[in-house]
């Protein structure tokens, strides 16, 4: 088992004093103002701001083609912004791009493990970008591997590893410089769920070590699991900002009663029910009724009559948030 | 696995429970200082590594395509060609004849496997340039690495090469060994260019097939390998002027028997492929920081 390595508080803030700026981003280890990117005539990401403090993990939720990816680029140093200001650890990554992805752990959505490797010389290989010497590298593989739960895999080659195996290899490759700051786009996507679970696990506990975690995902349940707080990022554009508790707080019920009353009703239905609840969103497949007491509602649709073919009475969550902004689902 | 060891046990791989204080990375700043410093070394240190996956390869191409070679036309075809052509091969036996340009032509096609499809897995296939891409290391810096490992492979196997000419006693003169050099530098001025080319491509359609039958295959048998060049007619002569492969062999005809040539046409050879491998190389490096940069 890996011992974490931890940091304290202090040693923590006085790194950080000595690598940032003067001025206000000086408790924020990530800092973006207006940040925007273009490519050719499209508008990837339509001048963000955020700010994120040392130990957080902050959450970028959205759909596919939201613009997470590519402000993830822009963060780990690799895509250059078109406009707006930057800064990592209180450094441009414009201008300090090496020192920038320094500090970084980087999980990238394709994995782009080197598969004619074997498992832990892909670790050695990878710390060696960053002029970690040998007799700290092979210790530090092993810690690795058993953090990652791939011991017993050390000396295979990398195409012999399932799907799941491989993000976690690609997980403990990022942390082989013990960065302070992992990036993660889409961790899980295409993961069974089992292997989801391992895997929030282990971010977990870097998360209880103090590692910031920067995080992308348009799965909800991974966005209210992991972060302390996220952004609701559209079209390039954050739609909202909060934990996930307060978002659903401020953009929803406490309860959600989902009716289906079959492809072809569902859209008529909608008048029969008006009145039930405090919102109604009517869906292709199901009816949503956003009301504080799920139960309750659902009795009200019972006394009109009204017959769904399955009813389902659940918490509100961060897709009901997301639909009550958007007007859209996360998946389609 | 992890239920086998006790959460205390802090020694990783046995070392007792004083180790893990020992074990810190450097700071970020070290890591960026190195990377900026030696970043090309550590990318040439991974596609070292994974050449060694094939090492055995390497080393059976370098030394079983001269001996087959060297056998076949050195042995075989030159006792007919030596009996008939007088002097028509600068004075030296066919074997001496043929066997730079069978080194050169070995190297540059080397090139065009080395600088072709593994570009293609750095960008495409399976996109191994972007994860160092994502550590300290700069785009310049992977391409230079690659470059340098393909660089240490050329070396490696002309070496080779040089050394079973040698044994067939195809090198009369004592400078024969810089065709080593040459042959490296003929497979750069032919590979640069190609490596830009590769790293440009978005989808393969089967263009480096084409490059091998209508670019290599063409060089290798019109520069002047397997006759002097001025014995073809001047409708295919321009094939080798522009040919990596007869630069690099007239030059190392020069070194391995002292075949002689107008100076100026010898600085010429020089001039050529280091001006077209250091135009690869910039077209490369260009290619390189937009392609990952997007």
């Amino acid at each position: 088992m890996w011992v974490p390595e931890l940091v304290s508080n202090e040693e923590l803030s006085s790194k950080q004093s000595r690598t940032h700026t003067q001025g206000d981003q000086m408790q924020y280890v990530i800092s973006a103002e207006n940040l925007t990117k273009t490519y050719g005539d499209v508008t990837a990401v339509d001048g963000i701001s955020f700010n994120v403090p040392a130990g957080e993990a902050f959450g970028l939720l959205g759909p596919n083609g939201a613009g997470k990816s590519t402000t993830m680029k822009m963060i780990g140093g690799v895509s250059q912004r078109t406009s707006g200001s930057l800064s990592i650890m209180g450094l441009d990554p414009e201008s300090h791009g090496p020192e920038v992805r320094a500090h970084l752990g980087v999980v990238p959505q394709q994995d782009n493990l080197d598969e004619e490797l074997k498992v832990r010389d892909n670790l050695l290989v990878y710390g060696r970008y960053f002029g970690l010497p040998m007799s700290y590298l092979r210790p530090k593989a092993d810690e690795l591997l058993e953090f990652a739960q791939l011991t017993d895999k050390a000396k295979s080659k990398v195409d012999a590893l399932s799907g799941g195996m491989k993000r976690r290899l690609t997980i403990a490759r990022s942390l082989i410089n013990e960065p302070r700051i992992l990036l993660l786009d889409e961790p899980t996507t295409g993961l069974d769920p089992q292997a989801r679970h391992i895997l929030w696990d282990r971010l977990f506990r870097l998360k209880e070590q103090g590692v910031t975690l920067i995080l992308t995902t348009h799965y909800m349940d991974e966005a209210e699991q992991l972060c302390d707080r996220l952004i609701v990022v559209d079209k390039g554009r954050i739609m909202a900002e909060g934990s996930p508790a307060s978002l659903i707080r401020e953009y929803s019920t406490r309860e959600v009663l989902e009716l289906r009353f079959g492809s072809e009703r569902n859209a008529t239905i909608g008048a029969e029910l008006e009145g039930i609840g405090e919102r109604l969103e009517t869906l292709p497949d199901r009816v949503l009724i956003y009301a504080h007491d799920g139960e309750a509602a659902l009795e009200q649709v019972s006394a009109r009559g009204l017959r769904p073919l399955t009813s389902l009475v659940r918490r509100s969550s961060l897709e009901d948030v997301f639909l009550r902004l958007t007007g859209r689902s996360l998946v389609d | 696995m992890t239920e086998q060891s006790a959460p205390s046990v802090q020694g990783a791989g046995g070392r007792g429970p004083a180790a893990p204080a020992l074990l810190r990375a450097h700071s970020p700043a070290v890591s960026a200082a190195r990377a900026r410093r030696w970043g090309s070394f550590y990318y040439a240190e991974q596609v070292l590594r994974v050449m060694k996956g094939y090492g055995w390869t390497i080393v059976m191409y370098g030394v079983g395509q001269p001996v087959a070679y060297l056998f076949a036309m050195g042995v075989g075809l030159a006792t007919l060609v030596d009996t008939n052509s007088g002097a028509a091969f600068g004075g030296v036996s066919y074997l001496a004849f043929i066997a730079p340009a069978l080194l050169i032509s070995a190297a540059v096609m080397t090139a065009a496997n080395e600088f072709t499809f593994p570009v293609m897995d750095g960008f495409k296939w399976r996109r191994v340039y972007y994860g160092p891409h994502a550590s300290p290391l700069t785009p310049e810096q992977i391409a230079s690495g690659h470059i340098m490992a393909v660089s240490l492979r050329f070396l490696l196997q002309s070496a080779i090469y040089f050394v079973v000419v040698a044994l067939f006693g195809a090198s009369p003169s004592g400078w024969g060994w810089v065709s080593v050099l040459v042959a490296t530098l003929a497979g750069l001025s032919f590979g640069l260019p190609l490596m830009a080319y590769a790293a440009s491509i978005k989808e393969d359609k089967g263009q480096f097939a084409m490059v091998m039958r209508f670019i290599v295959t063409p060089l290798f048998l019109f520069s002047g390998t397997f006759f002097p060049l001025d014995s073809l007619p001047l409708v295919v002569r321009w094939i080798g002027w522009i040919s990596p492969i007869w630069h690099g062999t007239e030059l190392g005809r020069v070194f391995s028997y002292g075949y002689e040539e107008a100076p100026l046409l010898t600085i010429a050879h020089v001039v050529f492929l280091v001006g077209l491998a250091v135009a690869g190389w910039m077209l490369t490096k260009r290619q390189f920081v937009r392609r990952l940069g997007q």
